[in-house]
């Protein structure tokens, strides 16, 4: 018998394997992450928790795990982004004009981690609709990051964003992994700012069905979890064709945990020049240079390529996201669920509505993508946008004829603090420089824990890797974090 | 591009978004700002690139059309803010 608290401190695959010898019961293992949720409320990592229905949940899998029909995750417990639809549980979106929405159904996602045995904790908190690199955007408060600077403990940081509630949840051992949603870095950036793994798949791995929508053309769900392990073990519950999603792609799922054989002898690692841009900051070249130093020891060859449209990366995400936002969005009218503020016209009823539900930073991006999409306009920023984002993704490919996969950082800082950031919108928007090529691509991209700045908190390499080649990704990650040895915790927890 | 307030009045119109008079000077800053920040896309020569509509690298699927959902209208309904008889209910738009 495991001591409870030292239950919530387990990978996803010792506690799999601990539930299978009969260690601990999915009861007693879900029990201590409900407690750890209770001693750090303060953090606001959930949103909505669900003790009950995790309870139940647990009982269930335990008697499955009694009759040996345990399912990949049986009785693993997690946090579910709220931004998946999820049937009977409240979703919103950390949206003012979602506040009250009860789905009727379930995202084919979180039904298929279900499926397989999971038991959801509650949702997670995150930037509103998911537009954010900091949970600050969300309607309910920011989260707070478990980790904290060595200079200055009382310093409360972000956990980047938008899945920072996830990010949250997970680092401060809330849950063993949770799931995360990524546009333009959201679920590589949080993992980077806590000390997590995150993968955002390839587009079309992950059905986008009941995930409430941001942009469609971008947004891919992935797991968040400890290790490189768990991560495979995870999104291989999370993925599958989809036919209610018809982006999503009818492709095998592999197993992704075979694919972790610690052999990346002979692989080429394209190391881009174009992603050293001025003011990089030391600490960060210098982990990129020891992940470099990783490869090259595990046997793999470095090789420098260019991306040369790299630095028109996120002008062009900021045209094509909010173009897409402004149409996904303008479903909430105040008609068929969500806020309403009356109004004596049927126009004016859209536009109060739409004012009071939303917060600034989904304003402002509903408005530009309006703008860029607007007639006299369109062909100017919206078309010119898409003509460049082929050329980004026409740099990978070209990439990817020498090399297997590349590595950069996922950040080009640590975690921030909160109030620290200035007012202009496109400062925030840079934590993403490097996280964004790859979604303009629909590329698999990884963030990896790999060491921790000299104020003592964690920064992340990213991989990205050729279309539906998760398992390459997967398989280097697996040896840097062997070679990284990223073991620090955040304090007190 | 550098907007002006009844540019950001007019979009926000089109967008249906109520937004105060006394926003729209902030407003104009904020968004000029940020198209001159995208506008940098001019200087990448695009002659002859198609524009990328998505990454999905599939024809888009095709099924037979039949009805294979629906006959919940309770469900449908149970998020409206107002409802009557299996209907939404929105102001009069009819005189």
């Amino acid at each position: 018998m495991t001591a409870m608290s030292d239950l919530t401190k387990l990978t996803l695959a010792a506690a799999r394997d601990g539930l299978k010898a009969k260690s601990f019961s999915a009861v007693e293992l879900t029990r201590a992450h409900i407690d750890a949720m209770d001693r750090n409320r303060a953090l606001n990592a959930f949103v909505t928790e669900t003790p009950d229905l995790a309870l139940e949940r647990a009982a269930l899998s335990d008697a499955k795990l009694g009759k040996g029909e345990a399912g990949a995750m049986e009785g693993l417990p997690i946090g579910m982004k709220d931004l998946f639809c999820t049937e009977g549980v409240r979703t919103t979106a950390c949206s003012r004009i979602l506040e009250n929405f009860v789905p009727p159904y379930e995202s084919t996602v979180s039904a298929n981690l279900k499926k397989a045995g999971a038991v959801v904790l509650g949702k997670t908190a995150l930037d509103e609709f998911a537009m954010g690199s900091s949970n600050m955007t969300s309607a309910f408060g920011p989260v707070i990051n478990p980790w904290k600077r060595k200079s200055d403990p009382s310093a409360r940081l972000v956990p980047g964003g938008s899945s920072g509630g996830s990010a949250t949840a997970v680092a401060a051992r809330m849950a063993l992994a949770a799931t995360g949603t990524d546009t333009g870095g959201s679920i590589r950036q949080p993992a980077a700012f806590c000390g997590l793994v995150g993968i955002k798949p390839t587009y079309g791995r992950c059905s986008r069905w009941g995930v409430v929508a941001f942009a469609s053309s971008l947004d891919q769900a992935g797991p968040m979890t400890r290790t490189v392990r768990d991560a495979a073990i995870m999104l291989g519950s999370m993925v599958g064709h989809d036919p209610k999603d018809s982006t999503s792609a009818p492709v095998a799922v592999p197993d992704f945990e075979a694919a972790l054989s610690g052999d990346i002898r002979g692989l080429k690692v394209g190391i881009p020049k174009e992603y050293r841009p001025d003011g990089l900051s030391d600490e960060i070249s210098k982990l990129w240079e020891a992940g470099v130093d990783m490869l090259k020891a595990a046997g793999a060859t470095p090789v420098e390529i260019s991306l040369p449209h790299t630095k028109y990366a996120l002008p062009t995400y900021y045209i094509v996201a909010p173009a897409e936002c402004s149409s996904n969005l303008a479903r909430y009218d105040g008609v068929r669920y969500g806020l309403r503020v009356e109004g004596s016209t049927l126009d004016e009823m859209y536009a109060k509505t739409r004012a009071a539900g939303f917060g600034e930073e989904v304003r402002r991006r509903i408005l530009i993508g309006t703008y860029v999409l607007s007639a006299g306009y369109y062909d100017a920023y919206y078309i010119k946008a898409q003509k460049v984002r082929r050329l980004i993704a026409d740099d990978f490919a070209k990439a990817f004829e020498t090399v297997d996969v590349i590595l950069t950082p996922t950040a080009p800082s640590a975690a921030f603090g909160l109030g620290e950031t200035d007012d202009n919108p496109v400062t925030m928007w840079l934590n993403d420089v490097f996280t964004i090529p790859t979604s303009l691509a629909g590329l698999p991209g990884l963030s990896l824990p790999a060491g921790l700045s000299a104020d003592g908190l964690p920064l992340g390499l990213q991989l990205i890797g050729r279309p539906f080649d998760e398992e390459t990704v997967l398989r280097v990650a697996d040896v840097m974090e062997r070679s990284a040895g990223f073991s620090a915790m955040p304090a007190g927890v | 591009m550098s907007l002006d307030k009844d540019t950001v009045r007019k979009i926000a119109n089109l967008a249906r978004l109520e937004v105060r008079d006394d926003e729209l000077n902030h407003l104009a800053g904020e968004l000029s700002n940020i198209l001159q920040f995208v506008e940098q896309l001019a200087e990448v020569n695009t002659d002859g690139v198609a524009p990328m509509t998505s990454v999905a690298h599939m024809e888009l699927p095709r099924r037979a059309d039949e009805v294979t959902d629906g006959g919940y209208p309770d469900k449908v309904l149970a998020n409206a803010p107002e409802r009557n008889d299996g209907f939404f209910l929105v102001p009069k738009v009819v005189e």
